[in-house]
């Protein structure tokens, strides 16, 4: 188990990967308009597989909303 | 007669702007996005729920119109840029509306980290769009770092107090080199006409469409009020003048 920075939020999960969190909680990571952050620096899409996630790191998951 | 408007080098058909917040539910969102004629559509950067994915706003949006992301909350430079670059990934749009908020309760801008994160942003490629103060001298700071627009304040966000400073709206637009967005206070059609008869490029609307008791009317409301600003400051106004002038021909008056 890792201890991750989940959206603000800490947790432990039994992930290595930015594609395996995706997945683990719910979000198809084939999922349009969807952008990660890896501890203040985007993740691009084609990089999800490929990025480790270690104990500490801050991950954030966005999409678009209404806005003005 | 054509009237082309560009932002960027990019035509836009429409020189109204619309927020998609606050609105009763998504059909009269889509409803007056259809009334109002809009081409540019701006949306938020939100973390997701992690309960599950349900069906994005953006996904019901699809092609019809130009998504514009916004910065809408950050108080910081890193967090405005990052929010900015998370929009770039997840719409694949350079166009980012730069919000840097200095007080929670006004919503006014950080001018000071504005024109700073707005000159990193410019920097990195992004098309920024800073939503500012009706402040000449922040407005030519930012036109200055290569913002694409200017989007100057008519009054607070959310507030419909439509232009609290009619003059200085007005002088931005007089000197900027940059097309002048009015942003925020638009309480109702007459607002929207002001701004462009001020010498406003074009008027984002969000809360006075949202929030009206009909959201659909107020839509068309507001596009008629562009085309009818933007017509007459075209035109140009006549000259104010203390007494009156007879409209109708002095000579030949009955009982003269």
């Amino acid at each position: 188990m890792t201890r991750l920075r989940i959206n603000g939020v800490e947790e432990e999960v039994d992930v290595t990967t930015v594609s395996e969190l995706l997945a683990a909680r719910g979000v198809d990571p084939a999922a349009k308009f969807l952008a990660v952050a890896l501890n203040g620096a985007v993740v691009r899409r084609v990089e999800w597989r490929s990025t480790p996630l270690g104990p500490g790191d801050d991950v954030e998951i966005v999409r678009p909303f209404s806005g003005g | 007669m054509t009237d082309p408007f560009l932002v960027a080098g990019t035509p836009l058909s429409s020189r109204l702007f619309i927020g998609t917040a606050g609105y009763p539910n998504q059909q009269v969102l889509l409803d007056c996005l259809e009334a109002s004629g809009a081409e540019v559509v701006t949306v938020s950067i939100r973390r997701i729920s992690l309960e599950g994915y349900a069906e994005s706003l953006v996904d019901v949006l699809g092609g019809r119109c130009r998504l514009l992301p916004n910065t809408a909350g950050c108080a910081t430079v890193r967090d405005a840029v990052l929010t900015a670059e998370l929009a770039r990934e997840a719409l694949d749009t350079q166009w980012v509306k730069l919000e840097l908020i200095g007080d929670r309760e006004t919503l006014y801008p950080d001018v000071e980290q504005l024109v700073r994160a707005a000159d990193e942003l410019v920097r990195s490629g992004f098309t920024v769009l800073p939503y500012c103060n009706e402040d000449p001298v922040t407005c030519q700071k930012l036109a200055d770092v290569g913002c694409a627009a200017v989007m100057p304040l008519g009054s607070l966000i959310g507030s419909g107090m439509g232009i609290a400073n009619p003059a200085a709206i007005e002088l931005i637009c007089s000197r900027s080199p940059v097309p002048v967005v009015l942003d925020a206070g638009i309480g109702t059609a007459s607002d929207a006409t002001l701004a462009m008869e001020l010498g406003c490029e074009a008027v984002l609307v969000n809360t006075a469409i949202a929030r009206s008791h009909d959201p659909r009317r107020m839509a068309a409301a507001m596009r008629a009020a562009v085309e009818g600003g933007r017509l007459a400051r075209l035109a140009g106004r006549i000259p104010k003048r203390l007494f009156a002038e007879p409209s109708s021909p002095q000579l030949g008056l009955v009982g003269s």
